[in-house]
């Protein structure tokens, strides 16, 4: 604290530094928190294309409250646009064509708050993709993983809300399905419709409360959960991919001040200004066009928003199967996809890091990431998921595709379906191989270094492959494999006969456990990795003196061949001699 | 009254009374109703002759020597000008190969041959004409209440902007931002495909001129917000985002995370 200095800047902002401190006592936090350090890789980012997206929907947002009527009344379009001239409409709509076409940057707002919405929801998926497959989830991470699902559900709430304000004739038709799907719950279904739409279809209760969940609650626990995400990353610290020098007990990377303050400022009007760019350029839901809903309309290819879709596309590739049971009409053509497949789906992805470290035994604390090769059934699991999600998302669009492409709608609604039951599988099966493959390739370079792909002729006639030793960073990356044991099997009784309670599940958990470990390709040792590096090394090293005649050659040099200098040792016991 | 009062007991009077009552309906009906006499042949002898050779070269393997309609074809007796137009100066007629339905292409037929053909199926049967052009007029047409009948009628397989889409089986409505007032007049009243008719008891000339003054609106429509992203909605939406926008983002996250070297 004694330096002093006489620089007009770090006077300036010492004082100010030292004014705020007087008040707040922030420095000390400041001094500490400052130059906390995160590792450094571009994946990290997709998170804050997340984040930043949502601060764009609700600066956006809370420009169209301003306009926009939340509110049923069937009033007479009067606005500017001809073709809706003298149209009986909700206000929630007329508002809505007010903005768009009346209010001075009004379109521009409500397109760059769809975009950034459809993004907001992208970037979070893109975002868990990456934890998934890189194993960030696991222990101590498991309860962040469920802070995300939720916000991610959250979003998917927010989106649906929001596309349905409009009150146009492609948000009343998702409202309509949304009824539809209330209705199939047994027994309570009709009287739960009738709760949320406050009576029959549409009434004129929804969009007001779709409007207050819409901008209060859903964006409201968005929030509290994103702090709580990321306070939760700053307590336990950023995981980081293996390499030179890091571990699981520290962080290599850069400090927040200035690096990660510079490059996530930067980042945040990147992405605000990619979302004002196709805002102001690019289409996105033209609601004038689609005009105002009323329940006896509906348009040929109306579709959800893309996260929605994959529901949709549920709902469009389920067989129509209707039960009636005991004078009740169960709508399992309803029922499943867009309850039990979505309800699945959910829990499954909550579950899963609980699921993988029970089945796995995996107690341990993880910091640095894992490679996705490395967890070959995580991967295929991860990579099957998509698959179906992805087959029921180009179900969401058949109609739209099948006129695209000159196809018959049904032949591509059966080809979905029967692929939805196939390509997971196979996918699994197909993604687990090339991580195994994977996995061989990187024991095969730690015990024989990697393959130049360069073939040397060795004085005594042999050929040989040059293998050269991996370099720091690779040996690093590749050598921070670990591997876990199977579980072992259980037995029903043990030596004095006394049964083993707990056998059944004991059993299970061998089983899965043996289903996620057993096909691992195993790491070599530490010495075994040295040697074959050493190896490795050798063999480069037989190369060498090839390279000093190539320095001294004067003619332009090909691959491969032994030339000839002046000086050059002629016979192969010359060479060899030389070697040695 | 006692004229009446002593025969109204009469056996025939009931018979009489029946009479009566359906001429009254009858009567009434003719006039309240505005059917039109549909129209027979418009064309001249010459004309239906020629059209009569055209026919027996080009599309009477189908539809028969008789137009009476055979295996591949149907009938075409009775399905008046307005068809026969639609369908071959679109080019749907005659078929390039069986398939779901008659895509639209370059006609082969030039506007005389048409009007021949044309002539030669109407004086078969009476059945819908080719429209005049006061029909056709649509200039004092409310678009506004075209929209309306639009999505009413129209946007359940034409989509709400006219874009076209999937129907069963192959089939699909086309995109109709390409159609020419005729084309989409006839197309009401004959009901080419899979489109129902819409004959002008259901749909008057008035209507018909007001759907047709909509569909021209999105025509010439332009797009406020920028690209149109071909007017259909979401799957466009998401794809251009997934793919343009978010390779973009992706782009952006790799050149910042790059180590400086």
């Amino acid at each position: 604290m004694s330096t002093t200095t006489d620089h007009p800047v770090e006077q300036i902002g010492g004082a100010t530094a030292k004014y705020v401190d007087q008040r707040l006592g922030s420095n000390k936090f400041l001094g500490a928190n400052l130059g906390k350090v995160f590792p450094d890789h571009w994946s990290f980012m997709l998170g804050e294309i997340a984040l930043y997206s949502f601060i764009v929907v609700l600066l956006t947002g809370t420009f169209l409250t301003l306009f926009y009527n939340p509110s049923m009344v069937e009033v007479v379009y009067n606005g500017s646009y001809v073709p809706l001239k003298g149209v009986q409409m909700s206000e929630a709509y007329a508002s809505s064509l007010d903005i768009s076409f009346e209010v001075r940057g009004g379109l521009l707002i409500r397109q760059m708050h769809h975009w950034s919405a459809l993004i907001f929801v992208a970037a979070m998926a893109v975002h868990m993709f990456r934890v998934f497959f890189t194993g960030a989830f696991r222990k101590p991470r498991e309860f962040n993983w469920l802070v995300g699902v939720g916000l991610t559900a959250l979003a998917l709430g927010a989106g649906f809300t929001g596309y349905s304000l409009p009150d146009d004739l492609l948000s009343g038709t998702g409202l309509q399905i949304i009824r539809g799907i209330l209705q199939s719950i047994p027994l309570i279904g009709t009287w739960a419709a009738f709760l949320v739409f406050g009576g029959e279809f549409p009434g004129t209760e929804i969009i007001p409360r779709l409007y207050a969940a819409h901008i209060l609650l859903i964006p409201g626990i968005i929030l509290a959960l994103i702090t709580v995400h990321l306070m939760m990353v700053w307590t336990q610290k950023h995981t980081q991919f293996p390499g030179p020098g890091r571990t699981n007990t520290n962080v290599v990377g850069y400090p927040l001040l200035p690096v990660y303050m510079a490059k996530a400022g930067g980042f945040f009007f990147i992405v605000f200004g990619i979302i004002a760019l196709i805002g102001g350029l690019v289409t996105v839901n033209p609601i004038w066009l689609f005009g105002p809903y009323t329940p006896d309309q509906v348009s040929s290819g109306t579709q959800p928003d893309w996260y929605i879709g994959w529901l949709d596309g549920a709902l469009r590739l389920m067989p129509n199967w209707e039960s009636v049971i005991a004078g009740f009409t169960i709508s399992w053509n309803v029922l499943i996809p867009s309850v039990v497949i979505p309800g699945i789906l959910f829990t499954g992805l909550a579950l899963y890091p609980f699921l993988e470290a029970w089945a796995t035994g995996d107690k341990r604390e993880h910091n640095l990431l894992e490679r996705p090769r490395n967890a070959p059934v995580r991967t295929g699991i991860g990579v099957a998921a998509i698959v179906f999600y992805g087959i029921l998302w180009i179900g969401g669009g058949n109609d739209v595709i099948a006129a695209a492409f000159n196809l018959s709608f049904n032949v591509l609604s059966w080809t979905l379906r029967i692929s939805l039951i196939i390509l997971p599988p196979i996918a699994f099966l197909v993604t687990k191989r090339i991580c195994l493959g994977l996995q061989r390739k990187d024991r095969e370079k730690l015990l024989h270094g990697y393959e130049s792909g360069r073939v040397l002729r060795l004085p005594h006639g042999e050929f040989i492959e040059v293998h050269q030793p991996l370099n720091y960073k690779e040996l690093a990356v590749i050598s921070a494999k670990e591997d876990l044991p199977v579980l072992p099997a259980s037995v029903k009784t043990d030596a004095d006969g006394v049964r083993n309670p707990s056998y059944r599940v004991d059993q299970l958990r061998h089983k899965l456990s043996s289903f996620f470990l057993r096909d691992n390709i195993e790491r070599p040792t530490d010495a075994e990795i040295e040697a074959g590096q050493a190896h490795a090394a050798h063999s480069a090293g037989l190369e060498a003196p090839l390279h000093e005649y190539e320095e001294l050659d004067q003619d332009p040099v090909g691959h491969g061949g032994v030339l000839h200098h002046p000086g050059m040792p002629m016979t192969n016991q010359e060479q060899v001699d030389q070697r040695q | 009254m006692k004229f009446i009062t002593a025969r109204r007991r009469n056996p025939f009077v009931a018979v009489l009374l029946l009479v009566a009552a359906l001429g009254a309906v009858g009567v009434t009906f003719s006039a309240v109703s505005n059917i039109e006499p549909a129209q027979a042949s418009l064309g001249t002898q010459t004309q239906v002759e020629d059209g009569k050779k055209l026919y027996l070269e080009g599309c009477s393997s189908c539809h028969g020597l008789d137009a009476q309609g055979a295996m591949n074809g149907p009938s075409l007796i009775g399905v008046g000008a307005a068809a026969v137009h639609f369908q071959v100066s679109t080019g749907r007629m005659p078929l390039a190969a069986p398939g779901a339905q008659a895509t639209a292409k370059e006609p082969i037929y030039d506007v005389e041959e048409v009007a021949a053909m044309s002539a030669y199926i109407a004086s078969l049967a009476p059945g819908p004409a080719i429209p005049t052009s006061e029909d056709l007029d649509y200039s004092d047409a409310d678009i506004a209440e075209g929209g309306v009948l639009f999505r009413i009628n129209c946007a359940q397989c034409h989509q709400a902007a006219g874009q076209g889409g999937a129907l069963t089986q192959g089939k699909y409505a086309p995109n109709l931002m390409q159609a020419t007032p005729q084309e989409i007049y006839e197309a009401m009243v004959s009901g080419p495909q899979s489109m129902p008719v819409f004959s002008n008891e259901t749909l008057p000339i008035k209507d018909k001129q007001a759907v047709t003054a909509y569909i021209m609106a999105l025509q010439e429509a332009p797009s406020p917000g920028g690209l149109s992203l071909g007017r259909i909605g979401p799957v466009t939406e998401g794809l251009f985002m997934w793919v343009a926008v978010f390779a973009a983002f992706i782009g952006a996250a790799v050149w910042i995370g790059i180590k400086a070297r």
